[in-house]
């Protein structure tokens, strides 16, 4: 069973006032199956810890360890990260001009699979990984992300998930920016990758709104770059009912 | 406007210095004197591989009528060292079955060589004519293209010279009434190249598309300056360049690709009803680049559709290397995509599929000599 582990991780930005320390000893385990929320407020580190599991070169590691069934994730380039079973679902996804997304998700699918996927099969299943997320099969020859709607950037994140099937997806704010409808697809896309009990899955959020669609096992409340306070399901009720105050308070009064 | 042409002197254009705005751009100490004499120069040997029902023919250069590409020094030395040209006619209503490839071989950078083509489409013919150039040569050539009413004719030249090759040419289109000329100019090879393709219109309705791409490595100077001069109402003209740039930091000076675009659009007072856009976008992918854009628009009418440009240079985006690498995507491979992607539009306007695949593969080779650059900087 795929685990990955966050332990003591410190990550730092440079800024204009020099070095910034972002994540100050994170410590979290995510098993294959699981579902865990990490919730907190806007700048409290949440999409630190995303990309730099991902590996994004802006972040700097300066203590702890990630490994992936005890393999030194950190020693990984961006690409062997994602081939190894790591999944980013970013909340600003990158245009790129002039690559179709078919091109693009053969291209991906063939990098992680490790061989390309037969073509015919692979129409048919992108067309159906699309189809299910009432994607329309034009899209397929658009460029990747170029004019595409808030909306349509999330589940395009998605379908990548579906049909890369990682052991770890890491959503960062998928649910930002949604409509309902569009929750409800994007969830449900989500809720069928975790069905197969294959993947562990991590979803950063701000609001409790996508956890009526995807029931989490554990909740984590990030705060000042580190958890402050864990629990199950219940927790993100109580954060619906009284907010990230209480949680601010103590931070500053400790 | 003065911006392209010289000023003629009193018996022909006097030796450029370097001062002059046309030249200014251009390292006239790596011409190997072609801007000052071309006494002695021998032609460039030409292949024709002719579409049926395309005429090939060689004639002397005297008979054909006074050049009007001849608006410089190199084209009116050129035009003078020429004893023959080399006239492709599309003939009245014909429509080319496939590409007419004229192949200008180099034969070595010493001494000069020049080059003169005619490509005439008669009207309502319909054809692709590449003029494709190859091998080692300190090359001066005048392509004088004449598109017929009515007619539809896609003019590509293919700068895939050898790496010691200096070439300076002009590519001179005038358009008749309706006709669409389209150029496409792919500059990869070479050690100096300085292209001028210009447009003018001979009546009403002519519609004019200039499309280029450029590829420098460490050293090239690849230098394009189009010139579409709007005498005549009803036209309309779209120029779309883009280039990359990949030097190679660790070899200092000499390393760096330069490249230099420098479009010009004139519109007449007569020129009611024009259209026209102006575009170019360079992608700089390492730090050993340098690329020079210089739109010109010159009005003389209010009375018109369009008139616009836009000129853009970027590095190469680090968060689309991130992204892509974040799906698996190893970074040369997503480097390739994201070139490869950066060239789709004007590469998809060609509308020649087996020529857009070689460019395509072309422009693959250059990512791979690219790819070692940055591999000698780890």
């Amino acid at each position: 069973m795929a685990t990955l582990e966050i332990r003591d991780l410190h990550v730092s930005v440079d800024s204009d006032a020099g070095e910034r320390e972002i994540l100050r000893g994170v410590d979290l385990t995510v098993r294959q199956g699981e579902t865990h929320a990490i919730m907190g407020p806007n700048g409290s580190g949440k999409s630190t810890l995303a990309y730099s599991v991902a590996g994004h070169p802006k972040y700097r590691i300066t203590r702890g360890t990630v490994t992936l069934d005890g393999a030194d994730v950190l020693a990984m380039s961006v690409d062997e990260r994602a081939r190894a079973g790591l999944f980013l679902a970013m909340q600003y996804p990158v245009e790129v001009p002039g690559v179709s997304v078919s091109n693009f998700l053969r291209t991906s699918a063939t990098a992680v699979r490790g061989e390309a996927p037969k073509l015919r099969t692979w129409i048919k299943e992108m067309r159906s990984a699309m189809d299910a997320l009432a994607m329309d099969p034009a899209f397929a020859e658009r460029s990747v992300n170029e004019g595409f709607s808030g909306g349509e950037k999330k589940r395009h994140e998605i379908l990548q998930m579906e049909l890369l099937q990682p052991k770890i997806a890491i959503l960062d704010e998928t649910d930002s920016g949604l409509d309902v409808d569009a929750l409800k697809v994007v969830s449900e896309g989500v809720n069928r990758v975790r069905d197969t009990g294959e993947v562990g899955t991590l979803l950063i959020t701000h609001y409790t709104r996508i956890l009526r669609y995807i029931r989490p096992d554990f909740v984590h409340v990030f705060l000042d770059g580190r958890i402050v306070a864990e629990g199950g399901p219940e927790l993100a009720d109580e954060l619906e009912a009284n907010g990230y105050d209480s949680y601010i308070k103590a931070a500053a009064s400790a | 406007m003065s911006v392209v042409t010289d000023t003629p002197g009193v018996t022909a254009f006097e030796i450029p210095t370097g001062r002059e705005e046309a030249w200014r751009f251009t390292p006239l100490r790596r011409l190997r004197g072609l801007h000052e004499d071309l006494t002695g120069a021998r032609e460039l040997p030409v292949t024709v591989d002719a579409a049926p029902g395309v005429r090939v023919e060689t004639v002397p250069v005297g008979d054909l009528s006074p050049s009007a590409a001849a608006l410089d020094r190199i084209s009116s030395l050129v035009r003078s060292a020429a004893a023959s040209a080399t006239v492709v006619t599309v003939p009245r209503d014909l429509v080319a079955g496939r590409p007419t490839i004229v192949r200008l071989e180099g034969p070595g950078t010493s001494p000069a060589a020049v080059g003169v083509v005619h490509v005439v489409a008669e009207p309502f013919s319909e054809a692709v004519v590449v003029i494709e150039h190859v091998g080692s040569a300190t090359a001066g050539t005048n392509v004088e293209v004449q598109v017929g009413e009515g007619a539809s004719l896609t003019v590509m030249s293919l700068q895939d010279w050898a790496d010691d090759t200096v070439h300076v040419g002009r590519i001179h289109a005038v358009v008749g009434r309706d006709a669409r000329y389209r150029s496409f100019v792919a500059t990869l090879g070479g050690s100096v190249v300085r292209l001028v393709p210009t447009v003018e219109y001979s009546a009403t309705g002519g519609d004019a598309e200039l499309l280029g791409l450029f590829y420098a490595d460490a050293g090239q100077h690849l230098e394009h300056r189009s010139l579409v001069d709007h005498t005549q109402p009803h036209c309309r003209s779209n120029v779309l360049y883009k280039g990359a740039l990949a030097g190679d930091p660790a070899l200092g000076e000499t390393g760096i690709a330069r490249t230099v675009w420098v479009g010009d659009v004139i519109i007449r007072a007569a020129a009611v009803g024009t259209d026209t856009y102006e575009l170019n976008r360079n992608l700089v992918l390492t730090d050993a680049g340098r690329a020079d854009s210089v739109p010109n628009l010159e009005i003389e009418t209010g009375e018109i559709v369009g008139a616009g440009h836009a000129s853009a240079t970027g590095r190469f985006d680090d968060e689309q290397l991130f992204y892509l690498q974040a799906r698996g995507i190893p970074a040369d491979v997503a480097t390739r995509l994201v070139v490869r992607g950066f060239f789709a539009d004007v590469i998809g306007r060609l509308g020649v599929p087996e020529w857009e695949s070689r460019l395509l593969a072309a422009i693959d080779a250059e990512l791979g000599m690219a790819a070692e650059v940055n591999e000698d900087d780890d």
